[in-house]
């Protein structure tokens, strides 16, 4: 039984000069290299953005202003920590990812 | 006949890449190249070349300069020697991958340690596995038609890859030859402008220089050797073409009295002029010896130099590089390689000489073919060096 290759694409088929369109990392999710979590505490969130504006990766979107407050995008999440480093309040907490 | 000028091969080298309007020159200066991009410097400060001349600050930022140069369409153009060629190794390897037909002319010299500003092709070696397409000119006339020649395959929509055009340091870059210099017109029309598969381009955004994961690493390095060995066929094409409009005709492999020969030197570069002039020598005196001129290294021409070698009795492959820790030197192994199943096949023995600029005189030569023909061979075959005192 021949063995199954790990392959995204044919030889081939690979763009000439290993090139993309702006906007393919969208297809790379990469929330699977995270070992911790944040965990929100919306009681005390501000909706201050301190997270938005931090986060290496812009993975905090605007809930807008009824719901008061950012969410993560836990499909890129890398779980580095700088916005709960970086919260003035203390409401995100880094959590150990468990499956 | 056409009229020859005598120039230095290095200038010579330089008016090339003005024939070929050239856009874009990064380079920094590297003895024994630096006359080549010194005399491009003249030429794009006087206003005979329209280009943008990059005086960078380091071989790294002049790979790097052409890579974003090419990239961005631009015809590029950079030379460099030894310790400058192995500062461009990180850029080296990215150019082939990302299909940026940039043109490197190589004046090869010898790598430290110990610290040595002349000939041998130990520089051009460390790059010998990077997906270049690599040349190597014999005289000054071929260094001239070569960098032509580089432009035109690593343009053909069939290739889009980068080429080293190499010559001989010293030996063959600071002579002054009688060359044939081509007309602006003919050049240009040998040449179109380069239109590129795949650009920078800010009204069709791409990335470029991507993240290659275990999941497509392999299929990028695999699409890029499947191009470099499919261009050899782009690489005969160019050189009939350039036979039909300049009369020069060139070969991947060149040949010299080989027909009926028993015994074939096997060289690259411009020691292969000395070696013609022993193996007439040979002749007058009855030795039956040839020679076989590799001048595309990459991609290696493995079926057109079978097809020769396999007719002789002995072969001496000239190397002139240690590849330490190995029995033979990198042309040695090739032949090693290409030969092992042919039937009936020649023996084969490699030789390494000319390193560091020790002078290669018609004496090596008559030597190394007498014991090509004598020294039987070995259970495992290991490269001699000629001329050592030990």
């Amino acid at each position: 039984m021949p063995r199954e290759i790990d392959a995204i694409q044919k030889v081939g088929d690979l763009p000439i000069g290993f090139t993309a369109k702006p906007g393919s990392t969208l297809e790379f999710k990469t929330g699977d290299w995270r070992t911790l979590r944040p965990k929100l505490h919306r009681d005390k969130c501000t909706y201050c953005s301190f997270c938005y504006v931090f986060c290496p990766d812009g993975v905090y979107q605007d809930m807008g202003p009824q719901e008061k407050y950012y969410k993560p995008d836990l499909n890129y999440c890398k779980g580095c920590g700088v916005c709960a480093h970086q919260c003035p309040k203390q409401c995100i907490e880094m959590v150990l990812e468990e499956v | 006949m056409a009229k020859l000028v005598g120039m230095e091969v290095s200038l010579a080298v330089a008016e090339a890449a003005r024939l070929c309007d050239t856009d874009v020159v990064a380079a920094y200066p590297i003895t024994p190249q630096t006359h080549i991009v010194e005399h491009l410097s003249e030429l794009v400060a006087n206003g005979k070349l329209d280009a943008e001349y990059i005086p960078v600050e380091s071989e790294q930022s002049a790979m790097s300069s052409c890579i974003g140069a090419s990239a961005a369409g631009a015809r590029t153009f950079t030379a460099t020697s030894s310790q400058g060629l192995a500062l461009m190794n990180e850029m080296i390897f990215i150019a082939p991958v990302l299909r940026t037909p940039i043109v490197l002319a190589i004046a090869n010299r010898a790598l430290s340690a110990p610290i040595n500003i002349w000939n041998d092709h130990s520089d051009i070696m460390t790059i010998r596995d990077s997906g270049w397409i690599s040349l190597f000119a014999e005289n000054g006339q071929e260094a001239l038609d070569l960098t032509i020649l580089s432009f035109k395959i690593g343009e053909d929509p069939q290739v889009s890859l980068p080429v080293t055009m190499n010559i001989d340091g010293f030996t063959l870059s600071h002579f002054i030859e009688p060359i044939d210099i081509p007309s602006l017109e003919s050049v240009r029309s040998f040449l179109p402008p380069w239109k590129p598969l795949v650009k920078l381009d800010v009204s069709d955004p791409i990335s470029i220089g991507l993240l290659g994961t275990p999941e497509s690493y392999t299929e990028a390095r695999k699409a890029t050797d499947n191009v470099l060995v499919a261009s050899k066929t782009a690489v005969d094409k160019a050189f009939k073409e350039f036979k039909e409009r300049f009369g020069r005709e060139y070969k991947s492999v060149e040949t010299y009295r080989t027909e009926d020969a028993e015994t074939l030197l096997l060289t690259m570069g411009s020691i292969s002029e000395t070696a013609m002039t022993a193996v007439d020598e040979m002749r007058d005196k009855g030795v039956k010896a040839g020679l076989v001129r590799i001048r595309l290294w990459r991609p290696f021409p493995a079926e057109d130099l079978k097809e020769i070698l396999v007719k002789a009795k002995n072969v001496a492959v000239i190397d002139r590089h240690i590849m330490m820790g190995a029995p033979v030197g990198p042309v040695g192994a090739e032949v090693f390689s290409i030969l092992y199943n042919a039937n009936p096949r020649p023996k084969v023995k490699n030789f390494v000489l000319g390193l560091g600029g020790r002078d290669v005189t018609r004496d090596d030569f008559h030597l190394i073919v007498e014991k090509a023909k004598s020294a039987p061979a070995q259970d495992i075959e290991r490269y001699e060096l000629v001329g050592v005192w030990e």
